[in-house]
């Protein structure tokens, strides 16, 4: 029996099931009223189709997550992924560059963003929320002159395979988001740094006199936001097969909404990647149901925006009620 | 009225899993200093939080003035004379006193309601004179001492009529001349009719202020006994419910090996500070509040920038830059707040613990487990930490664990030389005992210890030698403790 119990407590996966229960439920509460209201719902092809949807908001919000367990946040994650989606279509249309090396600078773009959000929010001690606001305005404009303000297509196929391919019947964004996240898990637990990040959300203090660099673990958590968003504006653009000025507008406020919902601390310190993946379906199974049922995206916004309130609430509550003393 | 202030009678409080308070009476005279000892996780805090109305009792009758009443919120116990001054302060720095005096309950003329600055800043100055106070009512609090924003918060407290006040640990963070004042003002406050209720770990405060003295274990009240005719010991054996046999633990295991030599150090805070730390030895650094000596500690550890000056270990100059470079050279800080620099305090017990050692745990993207629950099992059994699980919140855990938990995460890096600022404040006698003893244990192995203490007991009983600053620097050492007592330290950190 004793061990039984241990093995509950210690076991990473029912340790996850209890600390996310409720959003859990909320998504398994969601499946069963989806799959009665469209019986196209619980399809194999519709919650590809979900997965899809949510895979480039899912691996922003991965980045986002990292930042906001040092209690930071990023809020140039949407301008990031037009910059450099931008920049990679007219690396290849305009300048006629090879795909691999237009995909590698387009990321490492976005890698310098966020190295230049963390360096500066690191040794100015200025505000995460201004800096990352101020590149947010950067990088937009960035994203309108590097393609002098016009859409721009790419029609080299072999890019937009980055983004619209397929392996076997998954689209290879969901592969990219489950590697991330892979990658990412091993980051955040098994690597110094990685707790590290949980330290300085935690407690700033308490972290610099323990002799963690605290502008060490800014810098790498908004130039991994940077990174990622880099990449999903990567992404984003050869499924679209066009580079758009415009997209990733208001990306980063999905990617908070997809992290907050799978309970990471908008103080610091507590949260898991585990928590954003369901946080992200969440809102991907709403919008997916709600399209179904053919209800307008002004309305579903309105939805998403009840849905965020509630699901916050009862976790808030829940955290009061189980503290005791 | 009644013949107390206040009647606390069979009082019960659960929490989850958790027999708080087990049937509690407390009864308070008018004008008197009640003194409410327990060791960390006795139930005082959650019987003072029941007066203040932040928990309700399960069972139980409060009378205030003879009068049954019902407290259910903090308002309503502020409404029934009753003002409650925490360990941490709860002003608003950047407002004036008379705005937070007033704060939620301004004053507003009938009509336009518009607030009457006049009469609040007024109300706040006559309150602040009747206690002797000299501060200027739209002075703001961030430009205030501790000490006096200490004052501040008792005034506000008398300002709304408060008889009863309670205060928690209210000298933790005061220098001594500071402390003379509060005892001062609790004099007046007597002579008015108010009645305290003193919550402290110190005992020479206890036997200088209070008239008697409740001692609370494991929820329960064990007795009261009046202050004049107990004694330290009895008091002690009330609290831990047994006879505590050596209080201090110290054998001398100093050598005349040199490990560290500080010369001239000098930073924005300290000036010219010159010691020799010798292998095996404690170091008791003392003197008075801004005296310098936290100041001194963060230099060492690389926190505060070093100006000039030189640091020699093992003979050999190092550079310490930053927290980092300390370590790396051996050095540990169990610095002197633990909830705000130890701790993470809403991890569990065993992520704090490891922190420091994570090379030892974590190789090649790969958890040692093993080794992690082997870390962290020796030193809960070896600091006797009480903790049911390592998944444990530090938050959730008394004083003296979390401070042990402190410990034992620098322990875990083998340091050459440990820097302890304050450390048993705010741990309960038991474990304070458990602590002296894991230092001498230290020094056994060679371990060179720098004890920064408020406590003259503890720097008398626990040190090898004693260094005393004042404005920023050592200003003496005492070789030989037979030549130390109370008064030349007070002597010389007044210099």
């Amino acid at each position: 029996m004793k061990n039984d119990q241990k093995f509950f407590q210690q076991n990473p996966f029912f340790t996850f099931f209890r600390h996310n229960a409720g959003v859990l439920l909320g998504v398994v509460g969601l499946c069963i009223i989806m799959s009665f209201a469209s019986p196209y719902f619980m399809t194999k092809a519709n919650i590809l189709n979900v997965f899809m949807q949510i895979s480039t908001n899912t691996i922003a919000a991965f980045g986002m997550t990292l930042v906001i367990l040092t209690g930071g946040i990023d809020l140039s994650v949407g301008s990031l992924q037009a910059l450099t989606g931008m920049t990679v279509a007219v690396l290849i249309t305009n300048l006629g560059i090879p795909v691999p090396l237009a995909v590698l600078i387009g990321i490492l773009v976005g890698l310098a963003c966020g190295l230049f959000n963390g360096t500066i929010i690191a040794f100015t001690k200025m505000p995460e929320f201004i800096v990352t606001l101020a590149m947010m305005t950067i990088a937009r404009g960035l994203a309108y002159i590097v393609g002098d303000g016009k859409p721009t297509r790419v029609s080299d196929d072999s890019f937009n395979q980055l983004g619209a391919g397929f392996l076997g019947p998954i689209g290879l964004p969901i592969i990219y988001m489950f590697v991330i996240m892979a990658l990412l898990w091993y980051f955040l637990n098994r690597t110094k740094t990685g707790r590290h990040i949980y330290a300085v959300g935690g407690n700033k203090e308490a972290a610099l006199y323990s002799g963690i660099s605290i502008a060490k673990v800014q810098i790498i958590v908004f130039s991994l936001s940077g990174l990622l968003s880099g990449f999903t504006g990567v992404v984003l653009t050869a499924r679209m097969y066009t580079g758009q000025p415009a997209i990733g507008n208001g990306a980063e406020l999905d990617a908070i909404a997809a992290t907050v919902l799978g309970g990471t601390s908008m103080a610091g310190g507590a949260g898991t990647l585990g928590g954003t993946l369901i946080g992200a379906l969440i809102i991907g199974i709403m919008g997916n149901g709600l399209n179904l049922l053919n209800i307008s995206s002004f309305m579903q916004m309105v939805v998403k925006g009840f849905v965020i309130l509630v699901a916050v609430f009862i976790d808030t509550f829940r955290k009061k009620s189980s503290k005791g003393i | 009225m009644g013949e107390y202030a206040i009647e606390m009678n069979n009082i019960h409080k659960h929490f989850p899993g958790v027999y708080a308070l087990k049937d509690v009476t407390l009864k308070l005279r008018r004008g008197e200093v009640l003194a409410l000892l327990g060791e960390n996780g006795a139930g005082k805090s959650t019987l003072m939080k029941i007066l203040s109305g932040v928990y309700s009792s399960d069972e139980g009758e409060i009378y205030i003035n003879g009068q049954q009443c019902h407290i259910s919120s903090p308002s309503d116990s502020r409404n029934l004379g009753i003002g409650t001054i925490y360990q941490e302060l709860c002003l608003v720095p950047n407002m004036m006193i008379w705005e937070n005096f007033f704060l939620g309950i301004e004053k507003v003329s009938l009509g336009l309601r518009k607030i009457q600055i006049k009469e609040m800043r007024n109300k706040t100055k006559e309150v602040l004179e009747s206690l002797g106070l000299d501060i200027d009512p739209s002075s703001k609090v961030s430009s205030l001492s501790i000490a006096q924003q200490q004052m501040v918060e008792i005034a506000r407290a008398i300002s709304f009529n408060a008889q009863i006040i309670i205060m928690d640990e209210p000298t933790s963070s005061l220098t001594t001349k500071e402390v003379e004042k509060l005892y001062e003002l609790i004099g007046r406050l007597k002579k008015n009719d108010i009645s305290i209720i003193y919550i402290s770990h110190r005992m020479e405060e206890i036997f200088k202020i209070t008239d008697n003295v409740l001692v609370m274990r494991d929820g329960e009240t064990v007795g009261t006994h009046i202050t004049s005719k107990t004694n330290k010991d009895e008091l002690i054996s009330m609290m831990v419910g047994r006879v505590v046999e050596k209080y201090y633990t110290k054998n001398n295991h100093a050598t005349k090996e040199k490990i560290l030599e500080v010369n001239d150090l000098t930073t924005v805070y300290n000036k010219n500070v010159t010691f020799d730390l010798y292998k095996g030895e404690i170091l008791g650094l003392t003197g008075l509040m801004g005296a310098g000596r936290s100041e001194l500690s963060r230099a060492l550890f690389g926190i505060d920038e070093i100006l000039s000056g030189t640091i020699l270990l093992n003979g050999k100059a190092i550079l310490i830059k930053n927290p980092r470079d300390a370590i790396a050279n051996g050095l540990a800080l169990v610095p002197e707040n633990r909830r705000e620099q130890g701790l993470i305090i809403r991890n569990n017990f065993g992520f704090n613990i490891t922190l420091q050692v994570l090379n030892q745990i974590l190789h090649n993207f790969k958890l040692d487990r093993k080794k992690e629950t082997l870390i962290i099992g020796s030193f809960k059994k070896n600091l006797n930490i009480q903790a049911f699980s390592e998944k444990q919140k530090v938050m959730n855990l008394s004083g003296g664990n979390q401070q042990k938990i402190v410990l034992a995460k620098w322990l875990a890096t083998d340091p050459i030389v440990l820097i302890l600022d304050e450390p048993t404040r705010g741990v309960d006698v038991g474990a304070k005992a458990e602590i002296y003893t894991i230092m001498n244990q230290l020094t056994e192995k060679g371990v060179s210890i720098i004890m920064i203490s408020s406590e003259l007991p503890e720097i008398l009983n626990m040190s090898d030698r004693v260094a005393v600053m004042s404005r920023g620097t050592i200003v003496t050492i005492f070789e030989n403790m037979d030549d130390v007592n109370q008064q030349v330290i007070m002597n010389y950190s007044l210099h």
